[in-house]
């Protein structure tokens, strides 16, 4: 069997990338099963999609806990230990990043055992990237038996909706980045059985109600969830231009910008999810939206 | 036929398209609006003759059902979870008009607290309505059993409401190949609903859920609805039988997987018990001789059927995806009172629950139940129901505790 995790942002299109490289399996034959999962169903959160593929009825079901191939469509998650994109790999599984980096970067950021291959999105007309696409011809390179042929008709199944010049600019960032990735056809190693342990199980001791129960005794604990990691385009404000109106604290609907004493406002970066409703709304046009990246330290 | 991917939503939508549904009440909640949201898409197109209907609530949706349903108009509905228990004291009535319709359950875990995952508590909760229940384990059994139990509902036999369940996220959001049957095929099964002449019409007034006192006529109705959910049983197999013969996919109240010469048998409902399977081919190649019996019908309970299938096993391990706090697994408790008196019943009978509010049911959890019930067969006593849970997640939750600000100087302490 394959199995084949996908990790995304809410929007980035992982879900669709996982049905494609379904349906591609789907259409070489193979038994099937792809399904996402979702955190916080946001869009910019964290979530990931997996696919099974195999010749025979797959009984199995669930999260892939160790994965043949990681794919990512966004770097930044990979620092982020929730977004749980390292779970499970081993030497053996290779890691496969959509990014105008280096490889060397990623292996020398995380201490990476595994083969790290990166791919570029192809260069489009449109605003909307054909990330979805290039994720699964990327990701069916490296598997080595999807043929270009289905790969091209799972693009067409999948995104049936589409305008017709826009799927077509998803077939071929399909193309693009699989025939780029020929040299590393076939480098998807199926993992041998992995010997079935013994479980941990413990007793649950019977605990107070005030410890037992779902309740959360602070107020305001939700200012440690760092939700800003959710952002993909960032707002700067130029404070130049700012008029000090306002307008960005009262509609900003995580209560993230503050005003100081002259009505100049800040931005908490830790809980901006970068919606850019302030951006919308500033009437000094003050504010900028820029595309999130892992930081370089 | 042809195969093709779909999720168990999808197949859900599929099977009441092919089963020509004309009338469709509806409420939304996660994980099932994609059900609704797909048919109501293939009405919007043309696709499907159906009178789709939003409602306020749950409670009115399956009035509407019901009330559709008498009229003899052949009527869907779907939900999950939370929208069941608000809809609940009309299950009990629907059942009691004795009307045919199908109601699609996504099952997902009850609050509190809250979460979107899956468990059976919710469709259970429903065990005693007087609905049947029909559990499916794959996508492909959730089209076929959209047909069956529309064909078992309207049967003058049986003619109760039925329940199909599918479990969130495992089956509701995951794409598996299935056959659909043609519309041809299925309509051969299930003809396309014509009116009946024994529901109620325009101008043949009658009145149904009629007021009982004194209790002896009530128990004459409530006999007569548990006898019919009894006779349901048989119906459902000679159904099971038919659909077979002109699908190739056979369908009957029990799913046996290398049960036959297994010393130590699962029992199960719903997708989890596909991990079981996995698990039964797993062990037994480290020599864990272990099998697998599904029940897919819930209501009626198949009693006769279990007692075959595990008469002189050594160990039998029921794995409860639900939990009836204060006293533990439903299933485990329903199956060792069909089992009690059979003088060829199993050695020792286990219990275990896990897997609520989808936690994962692992191979090393399959492992070690499959050892303990062989060790608790052998020395002729069975241990105590054990709650699945491993130090593992003890750990992680004292972490949120942390966080969660609970007392630290009261952890662990054992009352």
């Amino acid at each position: 069997m394959y199995r084949i995790r996908m990790h995304g942002r809410g929007g980035q299109g992982m879900k669709t990338a996982s049905r494609i490289l379904g349906t591609a399996f789907f259409l070489e034959g193979f038994e099937v099963q792809d399904a996402p999962r979702y955190g916080a169903e946001r869009r910019g959160a964290p979530m990931f999609a997996y696919v099974r593929a195999d010749r025979k009825t797959i009984y199995e079901r669930g999260i892939i806990v160790h994965p043949d191939l990681v794919v990512v469509s966004d770097d930044s998650l990979i620092a982020m230990a929730t977004a749980g994109v390292l779970t499970g790999l081993t030497a053996e599984t290779p890691l496969l990043i959509c990014s105008n980096r280096e490889a060397s970067f990623y292996h020398e950021r995380y201490d990476l055992k595994c083969q790290v291959i990166v791919f570029r999105l192809p260069p489009t007309t449109s605003s909307r990237s054909p990330r979805s696409s290039s994720c699964a011809g990327a990701a069916a390179a490296l598997l080595g038996m999807i043929s270009p042929h289905n790969l091209n008709q799972a693009v067409a199944q999948e995104l049936h909706t589409l305008p017709s010049n826009l799927l077509k600019e998803n077939q071929q960032a399909a193309r693009t980045v699989f025939d780029k990735l020929q040299d590393f056809k076939g480098i998807v190693q199926r993992r041998a059985k992995m010997e079935i342990g013994r479980p941990q199980w413990l007793d649950l001791p019977l605990e107070v109600a005030s410890i037992a129960a779902p309740i959360i005794h602070a107020p305001a604990s939700s200012l440690q969830m760092n939700t800003g990691v959710w952002r993909t385009l960032r707002p700067t404000i130029d404070l130049e231009e700012c008029i000090a109106c306002g307008q960005c604290n009262t509609y900003c609907p995580d209560g993230a910008i503050s005003l100081n004493t002259e009505g100049k406002p800040t931005i908490d970066y830790d809980h901006c999810k970068g919606c850019l409703i302030c951006l919308a709304q500033c009437p000094a046009q003050a504010i900028t939206a820029q595309p999130e990246q892992e930081e370089v330290s | 036929m042809s195969r093709t991917l779909l999720t168990g939503n999808g197949a859900a939508a599929w099977g009441a398209r092919l089963a020509q549904i004309e009338y469709l009440p509806a409420f939304p909640i996660t994980p099932q609006t994609e059900i609704i949201e797909t048919i109501s898409a293939w009405i919007d197109r043309g696709d499907m003759a159906c009178r789709m209907v939003t409602m306020d609530s749950e409670h009115s949706m399956i009035t509407a059902a019901g009330a559709a349903a008498a009229t003899g108009v052949r009527t869907f509905t779907a939900t999950s979870s939370q929208g069941l228990l608000y809809g609940m004291e009309m299950l009990y009535a629907v059942a009691g008009w004795r009307v045919p319709l199908v109601l699609v359950n996504v099952s997902r875990a009850l609050a509190a607290p809250v979460t979107l995952e899956p468990d059976h508590n919710d469709v259970l909760a429903a065990r005693d309505s007087g609905f049947l229940q029909i559990h499916c384990a794959t996508c492909q059994e959730v089209v076929d059993t959209m047909l069956l139990a529309y064909r078992l509902s309207e049967d003058k036999r049986v003619r109760l409401p039925v329940i199909v369940n599918l479990d969130g996220y495992y089956l509701s959001f995951t794409r598996e190949p299935v056959e659909l049957p043609t519309l041809d095929i299925a309509s051969r099964f299930l003809p396309a609903p014509t009116i009946r002449t024994d529901q109620i019409q325009a101008s043949q007034p009658t009145s149904q859920g009629i007021a009982v006192l004194g209790g002896s006529q009530y128990s004459y109705f409530r006999y007569e609805q548990h006898l019919a959910a009894l006779a349901s049983l048989s119906v459902y197999e000679e159904l099971g039988r038919e659909y077979g013969e002109l699908t190739g996919r056979f369908y009957s109240a029990l799913e046996l997987y290398q049960s036959e010469d297994a010393d130590t048998v699962f029992v199960m409902i719903g997708s989890f018990a596909t991990k079981a399977k996995e698990a039964v081919d797993r062990l037994r190649e480290i020599d864990l001789k272990v099998g697998l019996v599904r029940l897919c019908l819930v209501r009626p309970f198949p009693a006769a059927e279990l007692a075959a299938a595990l008469a002189g096993k050594k160990g039998v391990a029921v794995i409860d995806q639900n939990l009836s706090m204060g006293q533990g697994g439903i299933l485990f408790h329903e199956l060792t009172s069909v089992l009690y008196n059979r003088p060829d019943r199993p050695r020792v009978i286990t219990s275990y629950v896990g897997g609520l509010g989808g936690r994962d049911i692992s191979l090393e959890d399959f492992r070690g139940i499959a050892e303990e019930t062989a060790q608790a067969a052998k020395n002729g006593h069975a241990p105590p129901p054990r709650l699945l849970y491993t130090a593992a997640e003890l750990t992680q939750m004292r972490g949120l505790q942390e966080i969660a600000k609970t007392q630290k100087n009261s952890r662990g302490h054992t009352l």
